[in-house]
């Protein structure tokens, strides 16, 4: 990529790109091949959850035969073997994926949304309402985000008043919330740092000296030229929210889904188990799945981000 | 420099206090300390939960609960653990070892080979090595450090025995069972596999970093004038891009403290090591007061000074930026 | 015109891009003559500043040099890379358009100078900074010493153009390559540089490349000027025929294009460049030209005298009248 074309000889400078055009345009087809290939997989995923009663073969606490039935190795009537009580880890990876899939996504769109307000405002109204944010949003990014996760969520699951809105503590919903309540403020910088930088262009004044409201402006300027950042950030903060879970999870702060309902996290929780034992099935399968989800999504918000870059589109 | 020094440290007092105050109501709402002394010790007698009480600073008013323990943890009154009642220095000191000696490792390998890798991978981009090295980065930082743990234990513990008849290296402690004494090779092989954990997510961050840093620098112009002078190739990279290229590199590490302090506490579990991250895990889940409180204390006075490290040296690295 | 020290005959410029091939450079001749000062003048993208950085060995791998260029007898096309490195710097420099982005934020300015120096000469470490407190005087910076100990931040515009051609003459270069040295700088500071290489110019008897876009720099301090269009030299003569009867269409456009007291508005040249990748059949300016005739589209003109100058228009000789 060129680095600066200010000045008159633009084109001169376009001539010299210092990655050679050819390898680029390979590098970028790798990279979004990678992307692609990752929405397949992703949505292959998807399908197999959504399709639950139809894919999984077992139910989440059903036992694949009659005793003896536990660590068994993968075999016909358990593809990836099963558990310490003989269920099947092919069927519980479909419902922990499934509960893993809702808590991030629900958990990155509420942050993306309070993200999107908090930094527009911020940005727009800049102020002490802008200081404060940003102050509290330093002090929480920079302390270990699992400490802060543990302290906060045994503290939040401790206030009575608070339990209408979060839930039981040991609720998929608390979960959700208790990453939305983090998952903010990554997104609140990105989005108040748009705002900053679209504040000084002119397109901007331009709106603003023929009268534009600031909810115009909003609407019409910033949220399409935001659109980009916002959907990399959105699509971090599920990666985030799932590894997150899995973390809190494995240390057995996660959530318990109802009786006997599972999620990722408590799957690769049982792997920690299962180690020193040698049922290598157990620890395999979920941390492969867990790996997969998090590279395919990181591929795509990868993705989504060369390809909404400005600074990427000279040479496309 | 160091009146802006000076001048950060005094700030940092403040802060100081401001968020171990916090970190004072979360604990107390969050564990509530004096249940679980009851809990641990069952048959505690009332003068012994009031005496509990005022030596922790669980006063119920916060404000003047925090000050009480405030002045007991300032002239070292430290109380003692609700388990086993266990002075809580001694636990914290060994534990501090062990952890920087595992962070010192993990990020002396993982920042100088990330770095390296980064340096390999933008000096010819869009080849082959490039992509390797950008697509094995990738692939370590979507690995979370409990599941490399988990698969090198599993291939470690179990299978490397299973295949060759011996283990390579061990999976938990720092020393085996029931050794005593100091041995170097003992305690490095021990600390092979922990280290590697952390040091992969180090290495994929840094690496990512520097190669997107130096790609900005081998573009600029002043990298075109250093090559018009006819000096080396090689001194046009070390003396003219990497310098500028570490500047960027230099402000995210600071950030990063957090994240590998993370990475530790989970390996440190699954490890078995006997670090800070184990020491905070077990208090934590027994809501030990008297040991969680100076280990937060700890954990964000060295958030606070990794900080400044952050803005001095990046202050050194870029004459443009004037610390006052 | 004196023994020329540059001599550049049949350069060729090739960009592999995804678009495929894209020959920035068609074919270009020039000669130098020592201590010289030359204009190259054309538009942006027309090849001016690619010619010199083939020259220099400065160009991306992308691209492919073919032609020659001798410098002072020795032959830079095709030169080693150890060659082009003692080359550079000592017999040819080069100094950039902008001089913020050229100078390296993060060492001191004397640091800069003397590195430049010991490149090419043995010379001590603190023989070297004394040297380029000299040079730093050279260029007419005050308080020199000072100043070396400086970052280029710490500099304004114009000063750091004036380090940057210090660096630049540090070796008594045979030629001086200035790539739109004050088209970055503020008016009033552009004349001020423009005195500074010419001081260069005649107190080292370095020989002097000027490229730019601007044709009111050239009537200032150049000898001889070349136009450069689409890859080719168009037209060249000395500069006081230049702007008293150009012999080329694109010069004319150029120069009625250019402000001056007294003229009631700018004329500009119609169109934009042709596309280098697909560039037509015949006179590269025809589509942008209002004296275009069937004949410009059959072949590409060459250079031909037309009475002391050189032009590439067929029509030249018939289309020039005194003004």
């Amino acid at each position: 990529m060129p680095g600066s074309t200010q000045g008159s000889d633009l084109t001169d400078e376009l001539l010299l790109p210092t990655v050679s055009p050819r390898r680029m345009a390979f590098n970028r087809f790798v990279g979004h091949r990678a992307a692609v290939a990752s929405v397949f997989v992703l949505g292959t995923m998807v399908l197999f959850v959504a399709l639950s009663p139809l894919t999984a073969r077992y139910g989440v606490n059903e036992a694949v035969q009659a005793p003896p039935n536990y660590f068994l190795s993968p075999r016909a009537n358990a593809w990836l073997g099963t558990d310490d009580i003989g269920r099947d880890l092919y069927s519980r990876l479909i419902y922990g994926v499934r509960v893993s899939l809702i808590i991030g996504f629900f958990s990155a769109i509420i942050s993306v949304v309070i993200g999107c307000v908090v930094g527009a405002v911020a940005g727009f109204r800049g102020g002490r309402f802008d200081d404060i944010t940003m102050r509290v949003t330093d002090l929480f990014l920079a302390f270990p985000f699992l400490v802060t996760l543990l302290v906060m969520r045994n503290m939040l699951g401790a206030i009575d008043w608070l339990r209408p809105v979060m839930g039981d503590i040991s609720s998929v919903r608390f979960i959700i919330l208790l990453f939305a309540i983090f998952g903010w403020m990554g997104v609140a910088r990105i989005v108040r740092g748009q705002v900053l930088a679209l504040k000084e262009r002119e397109f901007i004044e331009a709106a603003r000296a023929v009268g534009a409201t600031r909810w115009y402006i909003v609407r019409r300027h910033l949220l399409p030229n935001s659109v980009g950042p916002i959907m990399v950030a959105l699509t971090f903060s599920v990666v985030s929210a799932i590894i997150g879970e899995a973390t809190l999870a494995f240390f057995g702060y996660g959530p318990q889904a109802g009786a006997g309902a599972t999620s990722l996290g408590i799957l690769v929780g049982q792997a920690k188990g299962a180690v020193n034992t040698g049922f290598w099935w157990l620890a395999l399968f979920p941390c492969l799945v867990l790996v997969t989800i998090a590279l395919s999504i990181n591929f795509i918000g990868d993705a989504l981000r060369d390809a909404t870059d400005p600074r990427m589109q000279k040479d496309a | 420099m160091l009146r802006f020094i000076v001048r950060r440290l005094a700030w940092s007092i403040p802060t100081l206090f401001f968020v171990t105050f916090l970190v004072y109501i979360a604990l107390r709402i969050g564990t509530d300390p004096v249940e679980s002394y009851k809990r641990i010790n069952p048959r505690v007698t009332p003068a012994k939960i009031q005496q509990y009480i005022e030596v922790n600073g669980l006063d119920p008013n916060y404000v003047r609960g925090y000050f009480q323990w405030l002045v007991n943890f300032v002239t070292l009154d430290w109380p003692r653990s609700i388990k086993g009642s266990r002075e809580v220095w001694p636990q914290l000191k060994d534990a501090l070892a062990n952890t920087l000696r595992l962070g010192a490792a993990a990020s002396t390998v993982g920042i100088s080979v990330g770095l390296l890798l980064g340096i390999f991978a933008a000096l010819r981009p869009g080849g082959r090595r490039d992509v390797t090295v950008n697509t094995a980065a990738f692939v370590g930082i979507s690995i979370p450090p409990y599941v490399s743990a988990i698969l090198l234990q599993l291939l470690f513990a179990v299978y490397w025995s299973r295949w060759f008849g011996s283990t390579l290296f061990p999976t938990s402690g720092v020393y085996p069972p029931g050794h005593t004494g100091f041995n170097l090779v003992l305690m490095l092989k021990h600390m092979v596999l922990p280290t590697s954990v952390v040091a992969i997510q180090i290495i994929a961050v840094y690496a990512r970093y520097m190669r997107s840093s130096l790609l900005d620098v081998l573009s600029s112009e002043y990298m075109r004038t250093a090559r018009s002078k006819g000096i080396s190739e090689r001194r046009v990279l070390f003396k003219h891009g990497l310098r500028n290229a570490l500047i960027p590199v230099v402000t995210i590490a600071a950030l990063d403290v957090g994240a590998i302090v993370g990475g530790l506490i989970i390996t440190e579990n699954i490890f078995s090591y006997p670090g800070m991250g184990k020491y905070f895990l077990s208090a934590f889940g027994e809501g030990d007061f008297p040991l969680l409180m100076p280990w937060m204390v700890l954990i964000v006075a060295s958030v606070l000074v990794f900080n400044l490290l952050a803005d001095v040296s990046y202050a050194w690295l870029d004459p443009r930026i004037r610390l006052d | 015109m004196s023994e020329s020290i540059l001599q550049i005959r049949d350069l060729t410029v090739t960009f592999a891009t995804p678009l495929g091939p894209l020959v920035a450079v068609r074919g270009v001749d020039l000669d130098v003559g020592a201590g010289e000062l030359v204009a190259v003048v054309g538009e942006s993208g027309s090849g001016k500043s690619v010619s010199f950085l083939a020259a220099m060995g400065l160009l991306p791998s992308t691209a492919t040099v073919q032609g020659s260029v001798m410098l002072d007898g020795v032959q830079l096309v095709g030169a080693s890379a150890k060659q082009m490195r003692s080359v550079r710097g000592r017999l040819l420099s080069m100094i950039f358009q902008d001089p913020l982005s050229a100078l390296n934020p993060v060492h001191r300015i004397g640091a800069q100078i003397s590195e430049m120096l010991r490149a090419h000469q043995k010379m001590s470490e603190r023989a070297a900074r004394a040297r380029a407190v000299e040079l730093l005087e050279v260029v007419g910076i005050p308080q020199p010493g000072d100043r070396a100990m400086q970052y280029p931040h710490e500099f304004s515009g114009g000063m750091r153009q004036r380090v940057v051609i210090a660096m630049a003459i540090a070796n008594s270069p045979k030629v001086l390559i200035a790539d739109e040295p004050t088209t970055a700088l503020d008016v009033t500071v552009q004349a001020q540089i423009l005195e500074v290489i010419q001081k260069v110019q005649k107190q080292f008897g370095t020989a002097v490349v000027l490229i730019t876009h601007d044709l009111g720099v050239v009537a200032r301090v150049c000898d001889r000027v070349n136009v450069m269009y689409a890859g080719r030299f168009v037209e060249r003569a000395a500069v006081s025929d230049l702007f008293d009867a150009p012999t080329h269409p694109y010069t004319r456009g150029l120069l009625a294009s250019l402000p001056q007291a007294g003229k009631e508005r700018l004329v500009p040249i119609v169109g934009f460049p042709p596309n280098m990748l697909r560039p037509p059949s015949g006179c590269a300016f025809r589509a942008r030209c209002a004296d275009a005739i069937s004949d410009c589209e059959h072949a590409v003109p060459e250079l031909r005298a037309v009475g002391a100058a050189q032009s590439a228009c067929i029509r030249a000789a018939e289309l020039m009248q005194p003004r």
